[in-house]
């Protein structure tokens, strides 16, 4: 009876694994079915055709994207775990730290597209054009909650005996905060922000006001750049079969580079780890 | 070298509950001073409160004198003035988990801005020497992270890295309590070894420890000092009823 119970416990485990593992798999196998035979190298070295011609590609889309993500996670990351260290560390139950934990949820919760407009208004509008600047904002803004609350819950999980330790030593406490407590929980942190990047790096809705999109070559923060996301949706709504296909290969190469920044991330960070490091 | 403590009317209190009633008592420089008592007399909270440690818990609160020295720390100085001065070793062992063995050991020190390297090698090498654990880990002092080591071992890395800031006063709250019998007697060698240099106040459940390491013993009980004596006296012929009630296993 127990081993029947065991092994029942194991195959839902098991099923549950799969369940959540295949439309991954799903996906990326139907990306790479659809979109593989649209891979060549004019794809990452071409600007988009003008209409009617065939053939070009999303260099400056994938250049376009990573100056929108780069200025996203600038601004994202720096103030998203600054606010996670307040929330966690030194706001602990007092009305502000309430106060942004609450509005840190609800930005979480705000539809990608009013973010756009929102930045559309207090940026685009202002400037009178769009830009590359607002993007990154909008793409930014849309990290901070994601990071803040992760990086709250991963510095609250580091164990009050090892913040004991650097006070008793005679650490200051803001200096055992970011050398000790930060440091502790940092593998989780990191997470945190890989986490929002990925999420941000296949938004379209906020770049529409914002990045507007670009066909030509442009890493300009001041003008309209383009980005992968909205590559793919300008020709997946286009009438055309080889644009289709471009846009196919479009969003294959967005996931790749999605994981390839992701295993970089954590790669890097992972040198240097100790032996028996827990 | 180490010095002498000297506390006036200690109270302390967590929120409402007050811990500790009426604390006076002299704990001599270079000897070990053992506290016993049962769960919750008071102890911890007592050798908390000579470090300034109590404080730390936003409802804790605390009146009275304790001079270390010629210092009366709650007036003449900052908490992290006197925690540098007053070492701690904790019941569980604590290592920073994300740190490497030398950087445990050099932790206090690197953390309040000293950044000589070869003063710092000596330094680290000395307190693992003296905490009797440089010949474990001499091969992996920068590889290795605190937490890989066992249980005994965390400990004495925990002890070499408060002698590594160099303070007059050590403070052990249980220190072997959560340790096999052979690192336990280890710990209890190493105390001996140690009080030639430092004061050392230890709390301990462990009776016979207290007898094995202490020149005096002090027992605690309901947040009050019954009995502070010379060890033999306590353990062989306490004044007080209650402690000696306490010491033949009759409650506690």
């Amino acid at each position: 009876m127990r081993t029947a119970t065991d092994g029942l416990a194991t195959g839902l485990a098991v099923l549950s694994t799969v369940l959540v593992v295949a439309p991954l798999v799903a996906i990326f196998v139907y990306l790479i079915y659809k979109g593989a035979s649209s891979l060549s190298l004019a794809f990452f070295t071409q600007v988009p055709k003008p209409e009617g011609e065939t053939g070009g590609g999303m260099a400056n889309a994938i250049v376009g994207s990573a100056v929108l993500l780069g200025l996203a996670s600038l601004i994202g990351v720096p103030v998203g775990i600054s606010g996670g260290i307040f929330l966690a560390e030194f706001g602990r139950g007092t009305k502000l730290a309430n106060a942004v934990r609450f509005t840190a949820d609800v930005l979480n919760g705000v539809p990608s597209i009013v973010m756009g407009i929102a930045v559309y208004s207090l940026i685009v509008y202002q400037q009178k054009h769009f830009s590359a600047f607002s993007g990154g904002v909008a793409l930014g803004i849309m990290m901070i909650p994601t990071v803040t609350r992760t990086t709250e819950e991963m510095l609250l999980m580091v164990p009050h005996a090892v913040r004991e330790a650097a006070l008793a030593l005679g650490v200051p406490n803001w200096r055992s905060v970011l050398s000790i407590t930060v440091k502790t929980a940092s593998p989780g942190i990191i997470t945190g922000c890989m986490l929002a990047f990925a999420r941000v790096a296949g938004e379209t809705a906020p770049l529409i006001f914002t990045a507007l999109g670009n066909s030509n070559w442009s890493v300009n923060l001041n003008e309209p750049i383009a980005a992968l996301p909205l590559q793919i949706y300008t020709y997946a709504i286009s009438p055309y079969d080889d644009l289709h296909r471009l846009a196919w290969a479009g969003a294959l190469v967005l996931i790749v580079l999605i994981v390839a920044a992701v295993s970089l991330v954590r790669y890097v960070t992972s040198r240097g780890v100790l032996k028996g490091a827990s | 070298m180490g010095v002498g403590i000297e506390v006036v009317n200690l109270n302390a209190w967590y929120a409402a509950n007050h811990t500790l009633q009426d604390i006076n008592l002299n704990i001599p420089a270079n000897h070990a001073t053992a506290l016993i008592g049962p769960s919750g007399c008071g102890k911890s909270t007592f050798v908390r409160c000579l470090n300034r440690m109590h404080e730390t818990n936003p409802i804790a609160r605390v009146t009275g004198t304790v001079r270390i020295g010629d210092l009366d720390i709650y007036k003449d100085a900052k908490p992290v003035e006197i925690r540098r001065r007053v070492g701690m070793v904790f019941q569980r062992p604590n290592p920073f988990p994300t740190m490497s063995i030398y950087d445990n050991v050099a932790a206090g020190l690197k953390l309040n801005g000293y950044r000589n390297r070869r003063e710092l090698d000596e330094i680290v090498e000395q307190s693992l020497k003296d905490s009797a654990l440089w010949d474990e880990v001499k091969d992996d002092l920068k590889k290795q992270s605190g937490a890989s080591l066992s249980g005994g071992q965390q400990q004495r890395l925990c002890i070499a890295r408060a002698l590594a800031v160099d303070p007059e006063v050590l403070l052990m709250d249980e220190p072997a309590s959560a340790l096999d019998p052979v690192s336990t007697s280890k710990i209890e060698d190493l105390i001996f070894q140690l009080k030639s240099q430092y004061t050392i106040v230890i709390v301990t459940h462990n009776m016979q420890q207290a007898a094995r390491v202490a020149e005096k013993t002090g027992f605690f009980l309901n947040g009050r000092m019954v009995e502070f004596d010379s060890t033999h006296k306590i353990f062989t012929n306490p004044s007080d009823k209650r402690t000696e009630d306490y010491i033949t296993g009759r409650f506690g």
